[in-house]
């Protein structure tokens, strides 16, 4: 047991006794003693070309797999790289734990080469975050690393480590342990409010269920249906949550908010109970908060108490584990029904589910084209029905696949919700395909979020991650010209991309993918029939589309959510 | 408004900035901090006075750091509040003895005397030392220091913000 290693070694055996199997990272003067014995151990590094698609593929891998990402990166410009996808973790309370070098311990405040206050810039966007300053702190501080990256509200843990605690030796005396006293994430919620919870429910007329990406991380899929279908509760799932209940249960409304379906946003605007699990009122959820579901009572089941009453004011609170809580739910319901059937809510569900029928997504694709996303999408969604994980960056394509793709299980829709990031979908696909190798993988990206990451495709052809990405090409910052056309009287500023440049087939084949390019609606179906028929190497699909087509339902940034507008004529 | 805010907190680096940050991200004034080790080993507690327009998220986001082990916020009466004060009075040896009788009032202690001031060390709650103060500003107050408070809940009639 007692065996002399270095810092490094002892790091990279305390990765492996956490069942790390893959790291994404970027090496650097400050990680060389890491490097070294990397080479030796169990883990696969992937070689990333920028840490910030190598901290995206972090991530890519925790959302699709539910497991730790891990990713690593030198001191100085490496760690400050890292900054962006550790704080889109954070939004997302995506599990990732960060590696970074820093220079010595000795030299710390010195100024000196490639040194960053790497603690302080990212403590802001960590759920916690260490500097090691004793090499026989590693193994404590790993273990204690992915207890907080994984456990209470998942979210990014950061270890920067300097070089010369790297290469320092130490005794190694197994794995570490955790003292954590003022960490103590709840389990179950508490019985009475379990008990009151139900009762709300069981008096409320007009109930929604207000599904989070909470319970995504929770892994409660299944509780989160069954307790669904025990309370005859119709559905809205927002943005981080598509898939957690499956489209196809019958009572599912969509996506609530800014660009959700009518039904979903009228729902809980127009509701008397918010039965909320694993969701945050988010701006992009509520609308304007004064007018957000004026007459609805509460529910809130959160694992992070700070959630709770944020936002809006909660009737019942329930600080605890989704997975948890919807158990007790489940029970606590069957014990108060006592045998009787649960309500049937009517006539609110019939209202609802009218709504659903008489507002559906829709699109307009001429046949003579140009493409427009909403159809590719489509297209794409039904050729792979349930079969693969979908990835998006953000803009209209993230919207537009949050509308038409259809989920059916959870973790299989990877997107930066919370802090929007461009350049997310490339890598953070990449991370997905090393976690669910068998799967295949489509990233939907945009023109322009393609090109702030698109180089980590040479990474996915190296490494051998065939990803697939279709470039939805409307020649512009599509989101912010979309606004710009109607907020802004249509006087486009910094939004031009349109021109042909770059040349993205010829990009993707220069970085050893497969490149291809539709302009005709009617090519669609054998333009995917042709990528899927690719295995061995990323694919990368031009999408010509048209460049005007928006985004609808919108609520207009601030509105309430009253005035959605269903399409272009809704417009005043 | 200001509020009195007491956290259990490990002592561990970084500690101080991080729940120094809490209060910064939001533009929230700190207008004092102390922080000092408690009875229990390994454990500090920071009481800092706060100008916030709600206290209750700021409490729970304070909770959301992992090395915060209770957060505590004092209404007024709730707690027994104390705070040390250096001050340099203005004291020529003709108005020595008339600034020494007015101190006397109060719990001050002369703890230096130079040749035309005297310095004085309160200690009170925040109350008498604005008192005191205002007793000696027509003397001339040249210079003071404040320790910042600290507070200790009285009995047991103090109830732990949300979170726990
Ligand atoms: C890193 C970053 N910079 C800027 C923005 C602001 N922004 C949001 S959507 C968007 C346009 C995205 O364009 P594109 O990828 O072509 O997607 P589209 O909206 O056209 O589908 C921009 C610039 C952002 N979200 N992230
Ligand atoms: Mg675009």
């Amino acid at each position: 047991m007692s065996e002399q290693l270095t810092g490094a070694q002892a790091l990279l055996r305390a990765l492996e006794l956490e069942g790390v199997e893959i790291a994404f990272g970027v090496p650097g003067g400050a990680v060389l003693p890491l490097y070294d014995p990397l080479l030796d151990s169990s883990i696969r590094h992937v070689l990333a070309r920028h840490e910030q698609g190598a901290g995206h593929m972090a991530s890519g891998y925790a959302h699709a797999s539910g497991r730790v990402g891990v990713t690593i990166a030198t001191s100085g410009p490496g760690a400050t790289n890292l900054v962006t996808p550790l704080a889109d973790a954070y939004a997302d309370s995506i599990p990732v734990v960060a590696i970074t070098g820093q220079v010595a311990s000795t030299s710390i405040g010195y100024d000196a080469f490639q040194e960053a206050h790497t603690w302080g810039i990212t403590a802001p966007c960590t759920k916690h975050n260490y500097l090691v300053t004793d090499v026989n702190d590693i193994p404590n501080v790993v273990r204690e690393a992915f207890h907080l990256a994984a456990t209470g509200r998942p979210g990014p843990v950061l270890v920067d480590i300097p070089k010369n605690i790297l290469a320092a030796t130490m005794t190694w005396q197994g794995q570490g342990t955790i003292d954590l006293p003022g960490y103590k994430p709840r389990g179950e919620g508490h019985h009475k409010q379990i008990s009151a919870a139900i009762k709300l429910l069981l008096a409320s007329e007009r109930p929604v269920f207000y599904a989070g990406g909470g319970l995504v991380r929770a892994e409660a899929a299944e509780e989160a249906l069954t307790f669904a279908r025990a309370a005859n509760l119709p559905v809205v799932t927002t943005l981080m949550a598509r898939g957690v209940i499956p489209d196809s249960y019958e009572k599912h409304l969509g996506m609530p908010g800014m660009h959700g379906t009518y039904a979903a946003t009228m729902s809980m605007q127009r509701s008397d109970l918010l039965v909320t699990i694993g969701a945050r009122f988010d701006d992009r959820v509520t609308g304007k908060v004064a007018a957000f579901a004026p007459d609805a009572k509460v529910i809130h089941v959160d694992i992070d108490p700070a959630e709770i009453g944020k936002v809006r004011n909660a009737e019942v609170p329930i600080v605890g584990h989704a997975k948890a809580v919807l158990k007790q739910l489940i029970a606590e319901l069957e014990k108060q029904l006592d045998g009787d059937p649960a309500p049937d809510y009517q006539p609110w569900i019939d209202t609802v589910l009218g709504w659903r029928d008489d507002n559906p997504l829709t699109y307009d694709q001429r046949p003579e084209g140009p493409i427009l996303q909403q159809y590719f999408i489509d297209e794409l969604s039904r050729y792979m029905g349930d079969n693969a994980i979908v990835v998006a960056g953000v803009g209209q394509h993230q919207m537009w696949t949050s509308q038409f793709w259809k989920f059916e299980r959870p973790n299989t829709w990877v997107n930066s919700g919370g802090l929007g990031t461009m350049g997310y979908a490339v890598p953070a696909a990449v991370g997905a395909q090393a976690a669910m190798p068998e799967t295949t993988v489509w990233a939907i990206d945009g023109d322009g979020c393609f090109q702030m990451t698109s180089q980590e495709l040479i990474t996915a052809a190296i490494e051998g991650f065939p990803v697939k990405i279709a470039i939805m090409n409307n020649g512009a910052l599509g989101m912010v010209k979309q606004w710009q056309s109607l907020f802004y009287n249509g006087r486009l500023s910094g939004v031009d991309l349109s021109g042909g440049i770059p040349d993205f087939v010829m990009l993707a084949e220069a970085m050893g993918c497969v490149g291809m390019r539709v302009d005709n609606p009617a090519d669609v179906p054998a333009i995917i029939e042709k990528a899927m028929s690719v295995t061995d190497r990323p694919v990368v699909i031009e999408v010509v589309c048209d460049p005007d087509e928006m985004v609808f339902p919108m609520v207009p940034a601030g509105g309430s959510n009253d005035d959605v507008v269903l399409n272009k004529q809704g417009l005043k | 408004m200001n509020h009195l805010i007491s956290v259990l907190v490990e002592n561990k680096p970084g500690v101080l900035a991080r729940v120094a940050t809490m209060f910064a991200r939001r533009g929230f004034n700190i207008h004092s901090l102390t922080v000092g080790p408690t009875a229990e080993e390994g454990m500090s507690r920071m009481t800092v006075v706060a100008e916030t327009p709600e206290v209750e998220q700021i409490t729970k986001q304070l909770y959301k750091l992992v090395h915060t082990v209770k957060v505590t916020e004092f209404e007024p009466g709730q707690a027994v509040v104390r705070e040390l004060m250096l001050v340099k009075v203005n004291a020529d040896p003709k108005r020595r003895s008339e600034v020494l009788n007015a101190a006397s009032v109060f719990d001050a202690t002369a703890v230096d005397i130079g040749s035309s001031s005297l310095t004085f060390q309160v200690a009170g709650t925040p109350e008498s030392l604005a008192d005191f103060l205002e007793m000696m500003r027509p003397y001339g107050v040249s210079a003071l220091v404040k320790s910042g408070r600290i507070a200790l809940a009285k009995n047991s009639k103090t109830k732990a913000a949300a979170g726990t």
